[in-house]
């Protein structure tokens, strides 16, 4: 098939002819779409062949790092990451560092305390961190600290193979590891099981020969009838799972994250500072665009705030891992909307045209040429919240897709919601169901029996 | 069902094997399906074991790399976003559609910076809203790639500033400004500037002159302009060779008005009469109630006998079909509220038409000479005088605008030649044709879409032009061009707006003339008072030498789609819409009856109009002799062949006029005579075969219905006698559907449903009387047990009730499935009486909804793609031309509630909404075409290509070269972004503009109020300039639809083809025609036997067929 289809892509410009693999056709795709998507393919087969061995495994792994990371963000974030120093020193190995188990929890349930105590370590540390006291957590069980310390223990500093970011990143790499776990878990299990079943074989026969009775001929198990069809079937299963998955997936980008020419963070901008989203996407309530805001949107905050001053609290890193330096960032947007830093103002032509240029974002949320989707009355009649269809962008450092935004997706919401029937008075021409509404015999009406299921609705 | 014969094209009046086998294929396909040729598959050197390999192989390989790969998508913010745009949300800008002289206020959809669809502007109190065709197609003009995209010297790129050195210094000695008719106020004050700067001499002249009426206007009243026509005050309008619903004057206004008294219900049972005089067919002769066939060189004696008749005199013009006509058009026009118009060129039969409407009082009733009209005021004596000058080397300078001469005016040939030793020539034109390409400096303006301009169509009614997009191209406004080479300073921009700040009174009184792109007299002024002495130029009429009876007249005549030529040569929609007319698209050809075209030989049968290959003939006049393709259109006079100006255009005009290897069509405008007193578009001819044939695409016979009568026609004295006959009919035919089918209570009426006869037995009884609503005479006579109506839900249907509902319940063998609409049920209604034919719908729903162009090979094909068709029905002796009656019926998907085509769709692409829309989902459908096989009004339209990406592939463009000037980045920038562009094999339809009615809900919905009546409007019912389309919500009683259904026109409602059990959404109105008679129906008053017979036959028919 390799040669095949290297024959078939020597015609292809694009592809360069030494490279010709399944799995460099693949990373063709991964060059645009952050997401590993072949591995998920690949993984998805591997886990399939072994699936019986895996899903016994799988469960118990990292749930203490699982508790301990809620406890981490809801008590220590505020001033500690797991990797790089804050306001207090990066807690990655921390267990490692102080005296001794003990000492810990006591530091944490009441460092003042440990200070006053005249503890050696305690004193340095104090002073190194510009005597910042800790705060005192005393509630803290003994166990629950330890979950926080497996927690810190397990943040991996993202690394640019990882590809992917953000929690998909994460899990995605993390998935990847424990495959590899699951296949050298299941290769030795296979062999033990292989050997058992050989000395069961071998004993048998042992056991037939003392009894005098006939032993049957063994057949190698490729030559087993059973096994190869088990094995035709499984191999078919698998080829026809792996096929329509991709099929269906064909134009989807879910987790798609792409990285965008000017590092911008939603989290800093709708998270942390609270911007409204429809500061900037002004349009979402107007029109089917939400409107990616022009630069000098951008520039009516932007005047006054030049540099980036939460990296303490937030540093900002690339799915690849790299630290973004966001005062650069902000540099390159003046670049944009030519704006001239030192002058504060723009950079005008001779006719006192401002001379800005559109920014080249990248499109995350694409939906094919066929479909109409109007953002405007899902916002203001739907009063559908942003995050139902983007994910919690204002958790988001870079944007990625979090939904699939399939039509089945699209369909299963308008199967679902309520149409706000009784206040939008738009509604009163469907009689018959404010007739039922009124004789009980309904309680609710979903997009569903507007026509919201309708072809022609989303297709024209 | 009529009675009436009605035929689209002499083949369905005997079909002959050829036409019936011909047009029993929805699609003609064979060289388009692969491995239709067998034979050649047989043979070829290609095993099918390779075959399936490759095949294999090269899927695989596409799929894996097709599915590598995810484009990059950017989104481009604007970088300093306008205030008032968002992305998305279209603008709606007032402005004007101009086309020389003709003036249309206009309301322009721009999407995200690009102008995209074309509506009236209804806030004019003359205009109301009203389009035409060519309006809605002149969007695409702006996108036409063939427009110059630059300044031109002596052929080569120049820049302005060369162009102004260059002109500046060439104005001198005589300089004449040569133009078609200027009526804007603020250019008229321009050239005066330039003429008085540079002593130059303007001349003004009409492509297709109107100089005759003009000068006899001038002598008749005083002013040398058209008055202003009021044909919704007449009750009688006579024509004489006016083709005022099609070309003549202002026909988009002319329509308007005439609509209004063309409008007929129960309650207001009153009509204008229209009697068309006219040799050659027109669009006014198809639509007008008594049409009297007469020669164009007999256009003077008929005004003259008219004259005479009015006076009380005898007629005698040899002819007791003409003596006759003109007696009772003269008793018509006696009755008051007269209007005559004329399309003549020549003054002296103009000043009689003057005499006649000032003898039966028309000036000041039905014609106003106050607000005249000024989109004509060319004079031939001044072009004929320049031309002279020119020929005597009496002219140094000469500046073309908005005018071509060369290849417009009879004596373009002569123009061509002196040209080419002028000293300095400069044209304004838009594009290089014929005459800028003999121009040493083109300077080429801008299409009016990106103008700042005005328009004075009509005195005291002044049009704004304001741009909706910056110039696309570097071009330059003629006014600037001619402000700049008089020497003034600044911009047009600033001219312009310091001239209307001096009129409106300051800067924001400007701003709100231009917000609403109007300037209107508060009233219309009906001023007449004409005394048109008519004695010499009656003499001067008489002395005209008459045509021998054998000899054969040519006219010359414009189409309604492309008019005179200019851009509109270019225009892929124009081109491709099929002449009201003919029926034609892509090309000209000679229209003439069957009886002369039998004259050159025995293939003009019936046959030869289902052949795409025409014959044709070679046609002789004193100026040249020309070829053309023969097309029989009944109703011709016997003697009267018509060719079409517009065509055989050159090079520089565009790939759709020319595609540069083949000149499509022959240029005809140098047959015309062209004297001092005016151009006359009429001659002797000498007619002979060719012995060639041309192929022309022609849709008339596409998407038959075989037979199946679809129409129904009543005179107005019918109507008067009994509005409620149609409705009667109905009832009486399909109203004993008291009960499901199978429940056998009605007499045996089941098993007849069955063998599909219930009509035929029904009439058995009950015929010769009013049926009126008797249902107990039917229950004894023929045992329709209504004592048992039911509804299907077994509630029971009460006497009074709409037996409609009985029908829809039980009308069916099959069972139906349930269509609820709980909230909305559009509908549409269609008043064949007020429908002109004229096409406008046509093109607007192109523009609205990405219809493809698909070419004159495919035409030929039948794969035309126009959601709206305009069906026309002849009827009538076809060799008979007095007798012949035309009726439009505009025909688009039905959007059945018991749709054929919805359950044969093996993947359920075609359904149903909840809104009564039949649905068509695109990218679901799979081709299979059965949708189409199963729709009896043949509404589906399948791609068989990728017409708008057709440039995607490099050499990847169509045989037809004509078409692919559309494929390009700049005109694709016309599509609608908010409709889907359909792609090779999908079945498409009109879809009710769906995104129009989904914009209009979601306003609502986010204002949280109830949608209002006529705030969803579809692109053929805003682009309708008879009103003649309404649409609505049938569940809201309130709503025009509902009104017009079930209240003001409930008597004349029909739905086609409704013993089908289709339930069509779309409902028609009976034509109703004020005439003695209806051709070819024998008179139905009292003998319904001869009803009843002819059904029965039609019976016959569809059981042979079936």
């Amino acid at each position: 098939m390799t040669i095949q289809l290297s024959y078939f892509l020597d015609n292809v410009d694009n592809f360069p002819q030494s490279e010709l693999t399944f799995a460099t056709l693949f990373s063709q795709k991964t060059k645009q779409m952050r997401i590993p998507q072949c591995r998920v393919q690949i993984r998805i087969l591997t886990v399939f062949v072994f699936t019986t061995l895996c899903f016994l495994l799988g469960a118990p792994v990292d749930a203490n790092a699982q508790d301990g990371k809620a406890l981490f963000s809801a008590n220590c974030a505020s001033c500690h990451h797991p990797l790089k120093d804050g306001t207090g020193p990066a807690l990655k190995g921390v267990d490692g560092r102080v005296p001794n188990q003990e000492w810990l929890y006591k530091w944490i349930k009441n460092s003042a305390a440990v200070i006053a105590s005249g503890d050696k370590y305690a004193v340095n540390l104090y002073n190194e961190w510009n005597k910042t006291a800790m705060t005192a957590f005393p509630n803290l069980k003994n166990e629950e600290i330890d979950a926080i310390i497996a927690y810190v223990n397990s943040v991996e500093p993202k690394v640019a193979s990882g590809g992917g970011g953000g929690d998909v990143a994460d899990k995605s790499a993390g998935g990847g590891g424990d495959t590899w776990l699951y296949a050298l878990l299941t290769i030795v299990l296979l062999l033990a099981a292989i050997i058992l079943s050989q000395i069961n074989k071998m004993l048998g026969k042992n056991a037939n020969d003392k009894l005098g009775l006939p032993t049957k001929e063994s057949i190698p198990f490729y030559r087993n009838k059973v096994y190869i069809a088990l094995a035709a079937i499984l191999c078919f299963i698998g080829i026809g799972v792996y096929l329509s998955k991709g099929g269906v997936n064909m134009g989807r980008q879910q987790g798609y994250m792409p990285e965008q020419p000017i590092y911008y963070s939603h989290k800093v901008h709708a998270g942390i500072n609270k911007i409204n989203c429809q500061y900037c996407h002004s349009a979402a309530e107007k029109s089917r665009h939400a409107m990616v805001p022009s630069t000098n949107v951008c520039m009516n905050c932007h005047k006054q705030i030049n540099e980036y001053t939460g990296a303490e609290e937030h540093p900002l890193y690339t799915a690849e891992g790299k630290e973004v330096n966001g005062t650069a960032e902000i540099q390159k947007l003046y670049e944009y909307a030519g704006w001239n830093a030192e002058k504060k103002d723009y950079n005008r032509d001779a006719e006192g045209n401002i001379l800005a240029k559109a920014i080249p974002w990248v499109k995350i949320h694409n939906l094919p040429d066929h479909v109409y989707f109007n953002h405007s009355v899902h916002v203001v009649s739907g009063k559908v919240a942003c995050q139902q269809c983007h994910g919690n962008i204002e958790e988001m450092d870079e944007v990625k897709q979090s939904e699939e935004l399939s039509m089945g997706w699209c369909i299963n919401c308008h199967r679902e919601t309520n149409v706000q029937f009784a206040d939008n008075h738009y509604y009163s021409i469907f009689e018959k169901y404010h007739q039922e509404i009124k004789e009980g015999k309904r309680e609710n009406v979903k997009v569903s029996d507007i026509g919201g299921l309708e072809c022609q609705k989303c297709h024209y | 069902m009529s009675t009436k014969k009605y035929w689209r094209g002499i083949e369905e009046i005997n079909p002959s094997e050829e036409y019936l086998a011909k047009v029993n294929k929805e699609f003609e396909e064979s060289s388009d399906v692969p491995f239709a040729d067998v034979e050649s598959i047989e043979n070829a050197p290609t095993t099918r074991r390779d075959f399936l390999k490759y095949l294999g192989f090269t899927t695989v390989a596409a799929t894996l790399a097709a599915s590598c790969e995810m484009p990059v998508r950017n989104a481009l913010p604007y970088a300093i976003k306008p205030g008032d745009v968002t992305p998305g949300v279209p603008l709606h800008y007032a402005s004007t559609f101009v086309d020389a002289g003709t003036a249309i206020p206009a309301l322009v959809k721009v999407r995200d910076g690009r102008p995209i669809k074309i509506e009236g502007n209804t806030d004019s109190k003359l205009w109301e809203g009203t389009t035409d065709a060519r309006m809605q197609a002149s969007v695409l003009n702006l996108y036409d790639a063939a427009r110059l995209q630059h300044p031109l010297i002596d052929g080569a790129k120049a820049s302005w500033k060369k162009v102004d050195d260059k002109v500046k210094a060439g104005l001198s000695g005589n300089i004449y400004l040569v133009s078609s008719t200027v009526n804007s106020p603020s250019g008229n004050d321009i050239i005066n500037k330039f003429v008085a700067a540079t002593g130059a001499k303007h001349v003004q002249y009409d492509a297709v002159s109107y100089h005759g009426a003009l000068e006899a206007n001038k002598n008749s009243f005083g002013k040398r302009a058209l008055p202003m026509y009021r044909f919704d005050a007449a009750k009688t309008i006579v024509s004489i060779g006016a083709d005022f619903l099609g070309t003549w004057g202002s026909p988009s206004l002319n329509t308007k008005q005439y609509s209004k008294g063309r409008k007929v219900s129960k309650a207001n049972p009153n009509m204008s009469k229209h009697i068309q005089f006219e040799g050659a067919m027109s669009l006014s002769g198809m639509n007008s109630d008594d049409r009297v066939v007469c020669r164009p060189s007999e256009y003077g004696a008929v005004a003259s006998a008219l004259l005479s008749a009015l006076d009380g005199g005898s007629v005698n013009l040899g002819s007791d079909y003409l003596n006759k006509a003109i007696q009772a058009a003269a008793n018509s026009l006696q009755a008051g509220s007269g209007l005559v118009v004329c399309g003549s060129n020549d003054v002296n039969i103009q000043t009689v038409v003057n005499a006649i409407n000032s003898k039966i009082g028309a000036f000041g009733t039905t014609i106003s000479t106050a607000n005249t009209n000024n989109t004509k005021l060319g004079n031939d004596s001044d072009m004929m005088a320049f031309i002279e000058a020119l020929n005597s080397g009496g002219v140094d300078t000469v500046i073309f605008h908005d005018c071509n001469p060369v290849y417009e005016h009879p004596m373009g040939e002569k123009i061509a030649v002196k040209l080419k030793s002028t000293k300095l020539t400069v044209s304004l034109n838009d594009r290089k044709d014929e005459t800028a390409a003999l121009c040493k400096v083109v300077a080429p303006t801008h299409h009016f879409l990106e103008s700042w301009g005005d328009a004075e169509s009509f005195s005291g009614y002044v049009s704004f032009i304001q741009p909706t997009i910056s110039n696309l191209f570097n071009t330059r406004q003629w006014q600037e061009s001619i402000m700049t080479w008089a020497g003034a300073e600044g911009t047009w921009y600033d001219y312009y707006q310091n001239y209307w700040q001096g009129k409106a009174g300051g800067q924001k009184a400007f701003d709100e003339a231009m917000q609403l792109g109007l300037w209107e007299a508060e009233t219309m002024t009906m001023s007449g008072g004409a005394s048109a002495s008519a004695e010499a130029a009656v003499a001067a009429i008489a002395a005209m030498p008459k045509a021998g009876a054998d000899a054969v007249e040519l006219v010359l005549y414009e189409k309604v789609g492309l008019g005179h030529g200019g851009p509109w040569s270019n225009n892929p929609w124009l081109q491709e819409m099929p002449d009201p007319i003919s029926k034609c698209t892509w090309d000209n050809y000679a229209i003439m009856s069957q009886t002369l075209a039998k004259k050159f030989g025995a293939e003009w049968t019936d046959l030869n109009e289902v052949e795409r290959e025409k014959q044709v003939v070679s046609i002789q006049t004193k100026n040249g002799t020309i070829e053309m393709p023969v097309l029989v259109i009944p109703g011709m006079h016997d003697k009267v062949v018509g060719v079409a100006l517009g065509y055989g255009r050159g090079e520089g005009v565009g790939m759709a006029a020319n595609n540069g290897e083949v000149v499509t069509g022959v240029k005809v405008s140098q047959l015309a005579k062209a004297t001092t007193t005016g151009i006359s578009y009429h001659m002797m001819a000498t007619i002979k075969g060719a012995g060639k044939t041309y192929p022309l695409a022609v849709t008339q016979t596409h998407h038959s219905y075989q037979e199946r009568p679809i129409l129904h026609e009543y005179t107005l004295a019918e109507f008067q006698k009994n509005p409620s006959h149609l409705a009667d009919k109905r009832e009486h035919e399909l109203g004993h559907y008291t009960a499901a089918n199978g429940v056998n209570h009605h007499g045996g009426h089941a098993e007849q449903n069955g063998n599909h006869a219930p009509a035929a037995e029904h009439d058995a009884h009950g015929v010769g009387k009013e049926h009126g609503h008797d249902h107990d005479d039917h229950g004894q006579t023929g045992g329709h047990g209504h004592a048992k109506k039911k509804h299907s839900d077994g509630a029971d249907y009460t006497e009074d009730e709409d037996w409609q509902e009985a029908y829809r319940d039980n009308g069916t063998l099959y069972h139906m499935e349930e269509h609820p609409n709980p909230g909305l049920k559009w509908g549409m209604s269609i008043d064949l009486s007020t429908c002109t034919g004229c096409s406008a719908c046509t093109i607007a729903c192109q523009a609205e909804n990405n219809v493809s162009v698909v070419g004159k090979e495919r035409v030929l094909k039948v794969h035309d793609m126009h959601w709206i068709r305009i069906d026309r029905y002849f009827s009538g002796d076809v060799d008979d031309a007095t007798s012949i009656q035309t009726v439009f019926q505009p025909m688009l998907c039905q959007h059945c509630d018991n749709a054929p085509c919805e359950n044969v769709c093996p993947v359920n692409a075609s359904n149903h909404s909840s809104e009564g829309i039949n649905q068509m989902a695109y990218n679901r459908c799979i081709g299979t075409r059965y949708c189409a096989n199963n729709c009896p009004y043949k509404v589906r339209r399948f791609n068989w290509r990728d017409f708008n990406g057709a440039d995607s592939f490099v050499h990847n463009l169509y045989e037809d070269g004509r078409r692919d000037s559309i494929n390009n980045n700049v005109t694709r920038m016309v599509l609608n972004p908010d409709v889907t562009v359909r792609s090779r094999g999908v079945m498409e339809k009109c879809s009710f503009c769906v995104q129009r009615l989904q914009g209009a809900k979601r306003d609502a919905r986010k204002e949280g109020r109830v949608l209002k009546d006529g705030e969803a409007q579809t692109a053929c019912q805003t682009a309708c300039a008879t009103g003649a389309i309404t649409f609505g919500n049938v569940n809201d009683k309130t709503s025009e639809i509902y009104k017009v259904r079930h209240q003001e026109q409930k008597e004349r409602v029909f739905y086609t083809l409704e013993e089908i059990h289709t339930l069509p959404n779309i409902n028609y109105l009976s034509k109703i025609r004020n005439t003695d008679h209806v051709e070819g129906r024998a008179d139905e008053h009292g003998h319904e036997e001869a009803e009843h017979g002819h059904d029965e036959k039609e019976h016959k028919t569809e059981k042979t067929h079936a």
